[in-house]
């Protein structure tokens, strides 16, 4: 297939369709809506389903219950939405059906704006429902990549019976850049749904999906599985982008559109001799940290690039934490903008170069410090 | 080489729609290309504006704080994008909208009367094309013929008999650029 | 003699003081703007601009705040109605509103508006019906109409597939709680008079203690219908009055005598 111009929030549609997508339930919301319009006119085409609930919290249960089905389904929103699909989103977790939800963030918190940002690193890598759970989470940078990582959101969910979340900004949902579709999935292949599905019991045990386990016992050995499998997932499903980080020892992280920015500021940043590079995680969870502390050993500082007040910059500075030379931690430096503005590459160069001059292999000391529990006037 | 770019006007002026002409025609170059909108709340009357990244390498940033290149279409756009162009920048003026003359030097200036041309063609919903020509022919970022092309290939189907006027639209403001420049 | 003749001329007009003197961004024909000024006239009216409380919705008159000259509060998508109600119920004698739009009161607010009448909550709510979703781009609502197009029913609402459209206020109408249910609209002269009148005892009902109003307002929007504001209006009264007729649903005792 030729390369098609293609708008980020529609490749993301189109991707999930050829992926194999039966059933889409969303609500709209600026800035992913054109993802749920372009549903609205492409399933019915196609004889599966589209339906507009009447509430985030409404679609992800309508995602839940088709997800009970074995077949391929799919929900997307924007920040303020998936807010309101928490709740749905560790049931679905706790109860092993796939699913794959798309985040297009934008600014906030509360109702913020509807321009790009990465706020939601934390209530989606981190999960921002009850309980003990995690989902697969891809970050895409480009709009080839997120036609790439939708196909691959659906395929790893199917595999670990797992959420997987497609997780962008506002302006990658927005943008237009040349990208390859990928042929339409195996129907044949798609078509027969796994064991534990709810097909109606005939001729088999009746088959339950449920996330209840009111025996403790049973409860923390369930979590114990599920742990398992994300550990299994840690150790092999890990995939980052690296650009120029062969003899780096200034390592800039960032991901999605951030990362993206990033990299020119590392090429700027190479064209005036500053030896940097660039490691821009594609999967969130799980986190690249190996890779992260294998680098910690060759550089002298680290600066993380969010559109956000710092929120993946916490697990950069554990994943490096000890592992410079001599045991010593490097320098992590953070670099964001918040509010819906993407930092442009000589801000982040601005940043980078700060930290050339300043970081060696130096222990970091803590710049919190705590208030004593006795009171002390707190300042309002 | 990589050149940046922002098209700016009011909603309903086809800025970018102007954008994505170029982004079609880089694309079939076989070039690297970045098109984002500004997009708002708000369902009128705003302004609309558009950032195209065009390279023959793989784009960092698909945003830009000082373009190499603008097409102004009307007089709030000059006033927001003068002061950030690159030094050297090729400016594109809509005069048909834009009384003012831009004050900085150290910009190659086409001033293009974009609507009057576009009348002049029957169809002042052209205005954004006249535009992209002259700002083809002077950043010299890709050719008219690619521009013509690209129009061939992706104008929508119900939107297909426009095509020679679009193409007249483009070389019109293409000559216009020329002649100013030379 | 002529001179002594000093001619006072006739205000016959104001802007009403609780309507803030700023410009709206709402879009030309968009009849939200006649619904703000019907509500701010009534406070003004009633003399309780400053012992009145709003809580806008998240669509299109998200920034209502802005237009009224009264305490405002932001809710979240749906949710206003649970936010007048703590509002309220910490201050009995303020009066609450609500002003919100159909896919914010009938889609992802249902059940907090349900809920606000069967517990018959003493709020005045306005209610903007426009058949769609006017501030994400035109999407569908809940009270859009059988067969129109809208950006997420690109063939025309399908009634098999989505159901038929709400009619709010003859389901809120059905509740205990709700002392005052009715449906008005802005598309001439005399409906809007009639409108106000409501939206009158809305806030009347409020301040007797008589339980829930509501007053629904159909309400043009001629940017997602795709229509000339002249058009728009002709839209309701032909498209849409057949669907949601006017008139009032409930009633309760007492409202008559207000
Ligand atoms: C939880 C959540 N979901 C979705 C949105 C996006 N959103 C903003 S306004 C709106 C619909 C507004 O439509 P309506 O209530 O009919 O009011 P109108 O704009 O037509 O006046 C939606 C879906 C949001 N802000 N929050």
């Amino acid at each position: 297939m030729a390369k098609q111009l293609l708008k980020g929030n529609e490749a993301i549609a189109e991707a999930a369709i050829r992926a194999g997508v039966q059933a889409y339930f969303g609500y709209p919301i600026t800035p992913q809506t054109e993802l749920l319009e372009y549903m609205a006119r492409r399933m019915p085409e196609l004889g599966r389903v589209f339906l507009q609930a009447e509430s985030e919290l409404a679609a992800i249960n309508m995602v839940y219950g088709a997800a009970c089905t074995g077949r391929r389904v799919m929900t997307s929103s924007s920040s303020p939405g998936v807010s309101l699909m928490q709740e749905g989103l560790s049931y679905i977790a706790a109860s092993e059906v796939p699913c794959v939800i798309v985040d297009v963030m934008r600014g906030g918190p509360g109702l913020g704006n509807i321009a790009p940002a990465q706020g939601d690193y934390t209530q989606i890598v981190k999960g921002g429902g009850h309980g003990d759970y995690r989902m697969i989470v891809l970050a895409p940078a480009t709009v080839q990549e997120a036609v790439d990582l939708t196909r691959l959101a659906f395929d790893l969910a199917d595999k670990y019976r797992m959420i997987a979340v497609v997780l962008l900004d506002g302006s990658l949902g927005q943008m237009m850049e040349p990208a390859e579709l990928p042929p339409f999935a195996d129907g044949a292949a798609l078509g027969t749904p796994p064991a534990w599905a709810l097909t109606g019991a005939q001729g088999r045990p009746k088959n339950v999906v449920t996330s209840i386990h009111l025996v403790p016992e049973d409860e923390e050995q369930f979590n114990q599985q599920l742990q398992a499998r994300y550990a299994e997932i840690a150790r092999t499903e890990v995939r980052c982008h690296e650009y120029a980080t062969a003899d780096a020892d200034l390592i800039v992280v960032g991901f999605g559109t951030a990362g993206r920015v990033a990299q020119t500021a590392v090429k700027q940043a190479r064209a005036q001799g500053l030896k940097a590079g660039l490691l821009r995680p594609i999967t969130l969870f799980p986190f690249p940290e190996q890779r992260l502390a294998e680098l910690a050993r060759q550089a002298r500082g680290f600066l993380v690039v969010e559109m956000n007040a710092g929120q993946m910059v916490d697990d950069v500075r554990l994943a490096v934490s000890g592992q410079g030379r001599g045991g010593l931690t490097p320098a992590v430096r953070f670099y964001g903008r918040m509010g819906g503005i993407v930092p442009l590459p000589d801000e982040v160069l601005g940043a980078l170069k700060a930290l050339a001059e300043t970081a060696g292999h130096t222990p970091q000391p803590s710049p919190v410090s705590c208030l004593p529990l006795d009171g002390g006037p707190v300042a309002r | 080489m990589q050149t940046d770019l922002i098209i700016s006007g009011f909603g309903g002026q086809g800025a970018l729609f102007a954008g994505q002409i170029l982004a079609y025609a880089a694309m079939d170059e076989g070039l690297h290309v970045t098109w984002i909108p500004s997009y708002g709340p708000e369902m009128r009357g705003g302004t609309a504006h558009c950032t195209v990244v065009i390279s023959d390498d793989e784009i960092g940033s698909p945003l830009v704080r000082n373009p190499a290149a603008a097409i102004v279409l009307n007089q709030p756009s000059l006033d927001k994008y003068e002061p950030l162009m690159a030094a050297g920048g090729v400016l594109v003026v809509n005069s048909s909208l834009i009384p003012r003359r831009p004050q900085r030097t150290d910009l190659r200036v086409v001033e293009v009367p974009a609507n009057a041309l576009a009348e002049e063609l029957g169809n002042v919903r052209l205005a954004n094309v006249v535009a992209v020509g002259a700002l083809v022919a002077a950043a010299g970022v890709l050719s008219v013929e690619a521009v013509e092309r690209a129009l061939a290939a992706h104008l929508p189907e119900r939107h297909k008999h426009l095509l020679p006027a679009n193409s007249q639209a483009l070389r019109r403001g293409a000559a216009l650029a020329a002649a100013a420049l030379a | 003699m002529l001179a002594d003749v000093v001619l006072e001329p006739e205000i016959t007009y104001t802007r009403p003081a609780a309507l803030a003197d700023t410009y709206t961004h709402y879009c030309p024909g968009c009849t939200h703007g006649v619904a703000h000024k019907l509500v701010a006239e009534v406070i003004d009216e009633l003399g309780l601009r400053e012992r009145t409380i709003g809580v806008a919705p998240v669509g299109c008159a998200v920034f209502a705040y802005n237009y009224f000259n009264v305490d405002f509060a932001e809710a979240a998508h749906g949710r206003a109605p649970a936010m007048a109600t703590g509002i309220k119920r910490v201050l009995p004698d303020q009066m609450v509103f609500t002003y919100q739009g159909d896919g914010d009161l009938a889609s992802i607010g249902l059940g907090e508006i349900t809920h606000v009448a069967a517990r018959g909550e003493n709020l005045t709510v306005i209610f903007v019906n426009n058949a769609i979703y006017g501030m994400t781009g035109g999407q569908m609502a809940p009270t859009t109409l059988p067969g129109q197009k809208t950006a997420s029913s690109p063939c025309g609402r399908d009634v098999e597939a989505t159901g038929l459209p709400l009619r709010m206020a003859e389901l809120l109408a059905g509740l205990p709680g709700t002392a005052y249910a009715v449906r008005r609209s802005l598309h001439n002269v005399k409906e809007i008079n009639r409108a106000k009148k409501a939206i009158r005892t809305a806030f009347q009902v409020q301040q007797a203690g008589l339980g829930f109003a509501l007053v629904e307002l159909l309400s043009s929007c001629p940017t997602n219908w795709g229509l000339p504001p002249l058009d728009a209006l002709k839209w309701i009264e032909d498209q849409m009055l057949p669907y949601y007729p006017l008139g009032d649903y409930k009633v309760a005792d007492g409202v008559e005598q207000l």
